[in-house]
């Protein structure tokens, strides 16, 4: 139950499109996550599936049924918001049985469903609160959990994890692939942050201008990025492109190359220069390198114990059998 | 830096706040003053402060000569019920103007707004016919009526932005969860704006209850409201000014102490959205 077909769908505000016709279906079960810098269209796009934007034209249909022009209320979809957009002046009990209020469900049920999802949440102590007394991440575990007591066809995320301090972040987008895993639901996630993407999603959908980039698994987009795109906006620290001679020696208009794939030396190497700043993560050190032959510097990964310093000379290698070729257009070459 | 603010200074400031204040409550003062004076006393000149003959004379006169209850009823009746006939009204209008505007929606606004600038005076004729026609001259509905009309141009403006405050994304979450529109309004927006909500009421009882052209022109006897029983004291033949003030003060006595005690929830509902 829950597989979200999009064909042709377009959007409009005035004269302006956001989204040109774009086709894309999402499959019962999976998580997708519509990645990409702000204003690609990727909330829009959220918002048409919810139901609380109108598409221009187009179709939607949710589990086979055209969905075009049903209200957001009856698509049986639940939504998490940026803001959480908890009901203030309700308790945290009402907050969660406000969709099942709604919909009718018996009060007996009701509490059944509330204590099972307050208890998956752990958020049992803080049913009589107001959404006021509650941290940032409480606040956020109401809002999902108001989302699940209604057993959706989908759940859609709107950055939800955004609001959050790092260490909350990482908890979160853990707690949420758990619930996914356990519920098997199909959920639709947006964010513009790419670590989240690849480390909760199924399926990737890189948008830019409301054009959709790439879909595939993290991994097909981390090895294979269809285009200078979405190669250098997957993968973190971002893949180091190159243009020019040397990428002409590649027979490309483009080349790229990824932190990990470049080796350091400071003896031999095929490009010579010397270090910038180094990033200690104490696993991993980033250097950024300033080579002779490129304007931008390149970041080249490295073991946590490597001793080099600012202003050092070093040798660099690019592993040829990882490298990515574009051409002028910044489209892949096979 | 903040401002330093020196003892002096706030002492300076504070007596300039109490001698507005007075001066501005002092007509009221002289109101209450002189309804306890006798009619020789209330224009005597040079005119009496304080010591004079504390009468209540003028009271019992008043209670006797019209019925206080009948008046004051029909006050809470009009100003009661046009305020809450305004806002059942207005909260579905400042709802859709202020989470789904359209271009044309600042206009509506201000339109609306437009038509207390003209004179009430202006438009007196063609009501007074068509109350005459519709035989509600000198009812309770009628009133009721047209002073929700003249007051729901404020309504919808003190809700409207009351409502601009309330983040959009609460209600598309209402409409996520299977709300229908009119859930939607009762359950979430309603709430959540009572704050608003209450302060727009109370105001709007108060320039209900304080409207004497509408009340004067098209009421008589059964009808009438508090307006009514002040004026029916003034009267060309001979001015009683003791039993005049007696009357006003009879008269705005309940609306005073309204508003003494919710001036807390009139202040912060006025200033709401002021400061963010």
């Amino acid at each position: 139950m829950g597989q979200i077909k999009l064909e042709s769908v377009t959007k409009s505000f005035g004269p302006v499109e956001v989204i040109p016709p774009l086709d894309l279906t999402i499959e019962d079960g999976e998580f997708t996550v519509f990645v990409g810098p702000s204003g690609c269209g990727k909330s829009t796009l959220l918002r048409l599936i919810a139901g609380l934007e109108d598409i221009t034209s187009g179709k939607i249909s949710i589990d086979g049924q055209d969905a075009t022009h049903v209200p957001p209320a009856k698509r049986g979809l639940a939504m998490v918001f940026q803001s959480y957009a908890l009901y203030p002046h309700m308790s945290v009990r009402k907050n969660i049985a406000f969709p099942m209020k709604m919909a009718g469900v018996p009060v007996d049920e009701q509490n059944r469903r509330i204590e099972s999802a307050a208890a998956a949440l752990n958020l049992t102590d803080y049913l009589d609160r107001r959404p006021g007394q509650l941290s940032g991440g409480q606040r956020q575990r109401v809002a999902i959990g108001r989302a699940i007591v209604r057993e959706p066809g989908a759940f859609l995320f709107d950055e939800p994890l955004s609001n959050l301090d790092a260490a909350l972040r990482v908890g979160m987008r853990l707690e949420i692939s758990e619930l996914h895993k356990r519920l098997k639901t199909t959920m639709i996630y947006v964010t513009h942050d790419q670590v989240e993407a690849m480390t909760m999603a199924d399926k990737i959908v890189v948008l830019q201008a409301g054009v959709i980039e790439q879909v595939g698994s993290p991994l097909e987009l981390y090895r294979a990025p269809r285009n200078v795109f979405v190669a250098g906006f997957i993968g973190s620290p971002k893949m180091n492109l190159l243009t020019g001679p040397e990428a002409a020696k590649h027979n490309a208009h483009t080349i790229g190359t990824r932190p990990e794939h470049i080796a350091i030396s400071q003896t031999e190497g095929t490009w010579s220069g010397t270090i910038g700043v180094s990033e200690h993560l104490g696993s991993d050190t980033f250097f950024h390198v300033k080579c002779d032959a490129f304007e931008d510097p390149l970041t080249v990964r490295a073991g946590g114990e490597v001793a080099l310093k600012y202003g050092d000379k070093v040798f660099l290698t690019p592993d040829l059998t990882q490298l990515h070729r574009f051409d002028a257009q910044g489209l892949r070459i096979a | 830096m903040a401002r330093a603010v020196t003892p002096q200074r706030k002492a300076l400031n504070t007596a300039i706040a109490w001698g507005i204040g007075l001066l501005i409550f002092f007509p009221i003062l002289w109101t209450i003053l002189t309804s306890f004076k006798t009619e020789a006393q209330a224009i005597s000149d040079p005119p009496v402060f304080l010591f004079f003959d504390w009468t209540l004379e003028n009271y019992s006169v008043v209670q006797e000569r019209s019925d206080y209850m009948r008046f004051l009823w029909n006050s809470v009746i009009i100003a009661g019920g046009s305020t809450i006939l305004g806002i059942i009204i207005a909260i579905p209008a400042a709802w859709s103007m202020a989470f789904v505007p359209s271009k044309r929606t600042k206009d509506i606004l201000l339109w609306m707004l437009s038509t207390k600038m003209l004179p009430a005076v202006g438009v007196l004729y063609p009501i007074y016919l068509i109350f005459i026609r519709m035989g509600i001259l000198d009812t309770r509905l009628g009133l009721v009526v047209v002073l929700m009309l003249i007051n729901l141009p404020i309504i919808v403006w003190m809700l409207y932005t009351y409502f601009r405050e309330i983040p959009g994304e609460i209600l598309e979450a209402a409409r996520m969860d299977g709300a229908s529109l009119k859930e939607e309004i009762l359950y979430v927006l309603t709430p959540m704006a009572m704050p608003g909500i209450a302060s727009t009421l109370l105001l709007n009882i108060i320039l209900a209850w304080n409207e004497a052209f509408w009340t004067l022109n098209l009421t008589a006897a059964k009808a009438a409201p508090l307006t009514a029983f002040i004026a029916s004291y003034s009267s060309p033949e001979g001015l009683f000014y003791a039993k005049l003030s007696a009357a006003s003060t009879m008269a705005i006595a309940p609306i005073l102490i309204l508003g003494w005690f919710s001036q807390k929830q009139l202040v912060s509902g006025l200033t709401f959205g002021a400061v963010k």
